[in-house]
């Protein structure tokens, strides 16, 4: 596929501090204060937005139908054009494509993305049972119906496929908590050991209670411009090169057992007895990934890319997903973080920002928030942003975020660079 | 006349659970009942109150699902209900030692994915007879039915076949690195 759009831009972004409950702010009020810092980071007003993509998971949460038009309402954008996007834990990604789409297509100049999810409404296993509703119900949801049970089921394939251990797990865990605790947004900053990790309560074997990502309220927003507009509006836009979205079957029990979509640089030869993606794979991650770096001319991702924000709502799926995204060849996820090649002094920084592991995963912004995480590294203003030059990236020209919807549904991937 | 400027609105006796007066937060509660048809689905349901394991098969590419579905994922064309072999291997694994919150007084619960020869795709479903220890990938097992059905995909489940205890070493392939 060839992207013939418009060129585009983001130009700013706000996060709030994601939490596992904030009663005192409803999800109108929360993505109002990081639209606020977005439009206030660049001295925008509201005349200055043309539209807006609202992007919100679950109707269940709030059992409020419509949050989409709240917030639209509530921010004073109505009767701008605006959609609500779900397509489940890839939400924020979909919805972000959605804006570059608006954008792209000279429909608008530029276009608020707004994300937020408020989890903390419901119980913890309550809400598990309204996540597991993102499964078949006919035939997945009544027999299993916990997703950290299906990502459990995967992770123990890809071991007994690729040899991985619960230890390679674990530092995945360590990684990106530590990196969190030089980021003042996230939900859990820790310093861990491979031995609390694995000490922690199992929850579905081998995914320990710090194998997974926890439940969050929360709300991100950015903005996206066409060129014009982007360098009016800043003098440090971001360019959004490539976006790429894979789908896969809804169920895990369909997944084929066929050939690996090759990357430009990986040959036959590198899979020939591997059956693909059967279910220790993310062949959505994958197309993705295709997709988003032809449109932005990467042959050699590990290479070109100077940092990642990817899906890791569980430490198996971070390791799947260095393969998918050709960081490292499938089945050597493991090595990967194993020999420290995703930490922020590694070859390619992954999740620098902590990752959903240790910001939290308000659904709908998540993604949202991995492309406001990427703006400022890229801009170079962390410092700003996260009153500390910790996570700052010495000269970073090139990153990509990666959203993932259960078990690898809905994926996507987008390319952001400084430009030229 | 109709009009009566006394009126007043019933008052309800309920009472509402408060929990917080400042954010003020209070209970409330949705349940319903639905009216769920299995649609093209149904056959596989009723199957297993015979104890048969419904698959289907694509009449054109004849690709095998053991998990039905009436049309072809990889051609489109329909398929047609065949009945899978009740013997079959673990795929896949996990023991849940928590769930949502339906599933909690189950746990721990394991799940596995199941793989029948002659058949391209996989089919999920519940372990007992075995813990977490004891299953490994490629152990074979045997599926069961309940007597009582209760329109599930649970009315199935597996337990380990006789013999397929785990051998000392060797059930796991591990590449050198």
């Amino acid at each position: 596929m060839k992207h013939k759009g418009r060129k585009v831009y983001m130009v700013s972004g706000g996060v709030t501090k994601f939490a596992k409950s904030t009663p005192d702010m409803d999800f109108r009020l929360r993505v109002k204060k990081a639209f606020d810092y977005a439009l206030n980071d660049v001295g925008l007003t509201l005349n200055d937005i043309d539209g807006s993509v609202a992007s919100y998971f679950s109707d269940h949460f709030q059992r409020q139908l419509m949050s989409g038009i709240m917030v639209q309402d509530y921010l004073g954008l109505t009767p701008k054009p605006s959609k609500r996007v779900e397509g489940g834990g890839a939400t924020g990604g979909l919805s972000f494509q959605t804006g570059y789409e608006e954008i792209a297509s000279g429909r608008m100049d530029t276009c608020a993305v707004y994300g937020f999810e408020s989890m903390s409404h419901v119980n913890t296993w309550k809400g598990n049972e309204f996540i597991a509703l993102a499964s078949d119900t006919n035939f997945d949801y009544p027999v299993g119906g916990f997703y950290t049970g299906y990502y459990a089921m995967m992770a123990v394939r890809h071991m007994h496929e690729f040899g991985t251990t619960v230890e390679q797990l674990a530092k995945v865990s360590i990684k990106n908590h530590e990196n969190a605790l030089n980021n003042p947004y996230a939900q859990s900053p820790m310093k861990l050991t491979v031995e609390d990790v694995r000490n922690s309560p199992m929850v579905a074997y081998p995914l320990t209670r710090l194998d997974v990502c926890a439940m969050s309220d929360g709300a991100a927003v950015a903005i996206l411009a066409s060129e014009e507009k982007a360098f009016e509006i800043t003098k440090h836009p971001i360019e959004i090169t490539g976006i790429g979205t894979g789908t896969d079957t809804m169920r895990l029990a369909d997944r084929p057992f066929g050939k690996v979509p090759l990357l430009p640089n990986e040959k036959p030869s590198d899979y020939k007895d591997l059956k693909y993606p059967g279910i220790h794979s993310f062949r959505a991650g994958r197309s993705a990934a295709k997709e988003a770096y032809e449109a932005a001319g990467i042959t050699d991702p590990l290479k070109e890319l100077d940092a990642v924000e990817l899906h890791d709502a569980y430490t198996s799926s971070e390791i799947q997903t260095y393969e998918d995204l050709g960081l490292c060849k499938y089945g050597e996820g493991g090595q990967f973080i194993e020999e420290g090649k995703s930490k922020l002094n590694g070859k390619v920084p992954v999740n620098f920002s902590g990752g959903l592991l240790a910001c939290g995963h308000p659904v709908g912004a998540t993604g949202i928030m991995q492309g406001v995480f990427m703006f400022w590294q890229l801009q170079k203003t962390i410092k700003k942003h996260f009153k500390s030059d910790k996570l700052q990236l010495n000269n970073p020209k090139r990153g990509l975020i990666h959203s993932h919807a259960g078990t690898g549904t809905y994926v996507t991937v987008s390319i952001m660079e400084v430009p030229k | 006349m109709t009009i009566n400027p006394d009126a007043k609105m019933d008052e309800s006796q309920n009472g509402t659970e408060v929990y917080s007066t400042d954010p003020l937060i209070v209970k409330s509660t949705y349940s319903i009942d639905y009216i769920h048809s299995y649609a093209q689905d149904s056959e596989f349901f009723r199957a297993l109150g015979k104890k048969k394991l419904m698959g289907s098969r694509c009449k054109k590419c004849h690709y095998g699902f053991a998990t039905p579905r009436s049309h072809c994922m990889m051609c489109g064309a329909e398929t047609e209900w065949v009945e899978l072999p009740t013997k079959g291997k673990i795929h896949s694994y996990t023991t849940c030692y928590f769930g949502s919150e339906v599933f909690l007084p189950q746990t721990p619960f394991n799940l596995v994915l199941v793989e029948f020869e002659g058949f391209d795709s996989l089919f999920m479903a519940r372990l007992i007879g075995a813990e977490q220890d004891d299953m490994y990938v490629g152990m074979p097992i045997v599926a069961r039915f309940k007597r009582l059905q209760s329109f599930s995909p649970t009315d199935v489940y597996f337990v380990p076949a006789k013999g397929s205890e785990k051998k000392p070493a060797g059930n796991v392939k591990k590449k050198k690195r």
